[in-house]
């Protein structure tokens, strides 16, 4: 079994590009993947894609074959769909492609077009990755679910807005020099603070922004990557990936992400490390409160004490662990279907230097993607490590 | 909605609630679950019966929701809050009390509303 290498990752400007296909987004993405790991397409054995509302933005079902071929490629290609997590559970399929010996090369990726049908409907339609009977039909919004979850670890732990405005500033602050980034510009704790409520205690700046964009990896094995001299020291040496009760409702607690615990044990027990182990983490940040309990599932805070982290510098880029350098969704944006291979890109440029970022973990050797579906009812982990 | 086909067990269980006859399904073990289900999620007991919804539940959680869908344009700002009934949790609109008033703890009772926006049934909660 070969834990497969990066060779060669793409992510298209994030932001707002209302009349780019979905195609056309990916097409980028996919096609700047292929050339930066220096692989002969017809080598390319697979793809796995990640789309969350292409039927609703785009009138679009069917994606797998349409986007292979947007990146010129006639291989068997899956269409992938776990809300938000989408790509990280894509990703997760071709990590078992190949250690399962059925291809040697697999690109990966994802995107998502929402700005063209306005916020209304891409509110809308982040909606339905909720329960429709019991959940959406009693007016529960994305970013309603997430203030319930919020103002319940309030109530069970402690911390309150303001700690998380830190979590918005450090993101900000992070994404300052991604040119990748949806938003690049500093924000001070009034200013989120001050921000109109969304759904309370919730504000505009502790949600991602609506985004439109594509991300797109190229995974190889060992063997493959030394055959033909490819530069790719980054592995994925641990999946992991959780499941929970789709309703809120239904689970026993409101301010914990269990399903985050269970990806995120199996992916370290599978890469044969531990929380301590890892230099830094981009987490599935789609509201300031998801880094809270994404930190603390991640087993790098005991329950009840990530809502501090930030305030404390304890994840920003000079902090002891970083945590999402590239802005994360907050700032970096969250074109849904294509997140978890952005996180995944970003991740292995932070290993291999070449992020903007990367003068924040010099030395670092592992890094960990934590990406989430709709209020984490679904959840991937993967550990990263360099492998020379 | 309105034109389309019910919703099986859901809309039964709405009827149920609004003619004060409201109950839950539990397993063998006590886990509490709404309809349709089959088997407990948890435990995996497929051995569930209706048992009476309790008359009051708790607030466990509350938003003030004002950017919402199109669906609840006209309803925003409105509370939507999941309430603690014992073995099982529903999610509902909270009426009949200002959006600031609303707190963790509260006492509710349960049925039936109408959403403002499309006229479509919804589960309401209202202080006891
Ligand atoms: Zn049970």
């Amino acid at each position: 079994m070969s834990d497969p290498r990066i060779a060669g990752a793409s992510v298209t400007q994030f932001g707002k590009h209302p009349e780019r296909t979905g195609r056309d987004l990916f097409a980028e993405a996919g096609l700047e993947a292929l050339s930066e790991a220096g692989i002969d397409p017809d080598d390319a054995e697979a793809l796995y894609y990640g789309n969350f509302m292409g039927e609703l933005a785009e009138h679009q079902g069917h994606q797998g074959p349409l986007m292979a071929e947007a990146i010129g490629l006639d291989v068997p290609a899956t269409r992938v769909e776990a809300a938000c997590a989408s790509a990280g559970t894509a990703v997760r399929e071709a990590v078992k492609t190949i250690r399962n010996g059925e291809a040697e090369v697999v690109v990966v990726g994802g995107a998502e077009r929402m700005t063209n049908i306005g916020t209304a409907a891409a509110t809308d339609a982040l909606a339905i990755a909720a329960d429709d009977l019991y959940e959406v039909r009693a007016g529960m919004t994305f970013p309603g679910a997430y203030a319930l979850m919020a103002r319940s670890y309030f109530d069970q732990y402690g911390g309150s807005h303001e700690d998380l405005a830190h979590v918005a500033v450090k993101n900000h602050e992070h994404a300052l020099v991604n040119e990748h980034a949806q938003i690049q510009k500093e924000i001070t704790v009034e200013d989120a603070m001050e921000a109109p409520t969304i759904a309370s205690p919730l504000g505009l700046y502790d949600s991602c922004p609506i985004t439109d964009g594509a991300a797109a990896a190229v995974l190889t094995t060992e063997s493959y990557a030394e055959e033909h001299d490819l530069d790719a020291p980054v592995a994925i040496t641990g999946t992991g990936q959780g499941g929970d009760n789709l309703a809120l409702q239904d689970r026993p607690h409101l301010a914990q992400t269990p399903a985050a615990d269970k990806a995120a044990d199996e992916a370290y027990g599978d890469a044969g490390v531990g929380p301590d182990d890892v230099d830094f983490a981009e987490v599935h940040d789609c509201f300031t409160i998801a880094e809270v309990f994404a930190i603390e599932s991640l087993g790098f805070y005991e329950r009840g004490e990530g809502i501090s982290a930030a305030r404390n510098g304890e994840t920003t880029r000079d902090g002891d662990r970083p945590i999402n350098l590239s802005g994360g969704l907050k700032a970096k944006g969250h074109p849904v279907g294509a997140t978890g291979v952005a996180q995944l890109a970003t991740v292995a440029w932070l290993l291999d230097g070449s992020h903007p970022r990367a003068d924040a973990v010099p030395d670092s050797t592992v890094g960990v993607a934590h990406n989430a579906g709709g209020t984490v009812a679904s959840t991937t982990v993967h550990v990263m490590e360099v492998r020379e | 909605m309105t034109e389309s086909a019910q919703d099986g067990e859901y809309d039964a269980w709405l009827d149920s609630i609004e003619s004060d006859d409201g109950y839950y399904l539990e397993c063998s073990n006590g886990h509490g679950w709404l309809p349709p289900r089959r088997v407990c999620p948890r435990c995996h007991d497929q051995d569930l019966s209706a048992v009476d919804l309790p008359e009051s539940g708790e607030i466990a959680s509350h938003t003030t929701i004002t950017v919402p869908t199109p669906q609840f344009e006209d309803d925003a700002p409105y509370v939507t809050a999941i309430a603690d009934f014992g073995p099982v949790s529903v999610t509902g609109l909270v009426r009949d009390v200002d959006p600031d008033d609303v707190t963790i703890g509260d006492v509710v009772g349960i049925d039936v509303g109408e959403r403002v926006t499309t006229g479509d049934r919804a589960v309401v909660f209202r202080p006891r």
